[in-house]
């Protein structure tokens, strides 16, 4: 090896660990583009983005309600009229593919575009 | 001529079937795109031995050869995106004159890595691929160290006996 090799290899490696670091830095919660999608009954309700904390009153048709929070990129019920508090208890989700559910209200909680959970593996 | 067109034979015959060996080694860590990168040994040796027209002509041909035999059309696009990047940057690499057969390797398997995440990120319209980038990129570089001096060994070795 040459010395030129040293130096790009060590330049590579050093790439590697900036872009290592960034990601861990700002793309924890890379969810930019996620969003928690609500649904009652089957029939939407909304949607709202995870990078913007709010709270929302999701109203059924029974009269019940439950209190979606949108804090740190990340969803979770807060309250919920609900007798068993099953969607309250459950930990804040953030990755595509989780849901939060509340079968008394028939509402569900589904994450939407948000980090891969997983990715297909077939390149060669 | 005939020489040299019976020297590609054995040389893509040779590519295509360290691509089927590497195809039973699976390296898995969770994470696609790592792997040895065994054929690109024979492509770097035709590249020093034979000159950039041929190695363009091998990897064109192993990668679709594979591509239909081993894998699907998804996998010969992720291929063909990331042999022909890899492909330029060693031709440039070695002209540049910079550096040896082993940084050459490295190069070449860091933008192999590099062009299939490019592609695979056009694909599927998620940036969220290039999470993979900082893993692809040192294993790039570890493999490319170990095909660069098995490489270079072929490579002095080859050209003695001519």
């Amino acid at each position: 090896m040459k010395k030129n090799d040293v130096i790009m290899i060590a330049v590579i490696v050093v790439i590697a660990l900036g872009a290592f670091a960034g990601i861990n830095l700002y793309g924890e919660h890379n969810t930019k583009d996620a969003q928690a999608v609500v649904t009652i009954d089957g029939k939407e309700y909304g949607s709202y983005p995870l990078a913007e904390d709010t709270i929302v009153k999701i109203e059924s048709e029974n009269g019940g309600f439950n209190l979606l929070v949108i804090e740190d990129g990340a969803a979770s019920v807060e309250e919920a009229s609900c007798p068993d508090k099953i969607c309250v208890r459950h930990k804040p989700i953030d990755k595509t593919g989780e849901t939060l559910v509340c079968l008394p209200n028939k509402v569900v909680v589904e994450i939407e575009n948000g980090e891969a959970a997983e990715v297909d593996a077939s390149t060669n | 001529m005939a020489k040299k067109t019976a020297n590609m034979g054995m040389l893509v015959a040779l590519a295509f079937i360290f691509s089927y060996i590497e195809s039973l080694i699976p390296i898995s860590v969770g994470i696609p795109g790592i792997k040895l990168g065994l054929a690109n040994m024979v492509v770097i040796v035709t590249l020093y031995l034979m000159g950039a027209g041929p190695a363009f002509m091998l990897s064109l041909v192993r990668i679709v050869l594979t591509g239909f035999t081993f894998g699907n059309l998804a996998m010969m696009m992720y291929s063909l995106a990331g042999g022909m990047l890899s492909m330029l940057v060693m031709v440039i690499a070695r002209k540049t004159k910079l550096f040896s057969v082993t940084g050459v390797s490295v190069l070449g398997a860091v933008f192999h890595n590099v062009g299939q995440i490019i592609m695979a990120a056009l694909v599927v319209e998620n940036s969220s691929l290039f999470y993979y980038l900082p893993v692809l990129l040192v294993s790039g570089v570890v493999f490319g160290i170990i095909i660069g001096v098995v490489g270079s060994v072929l490579i002095k070795r080859l050209s003695r006996k001519r």
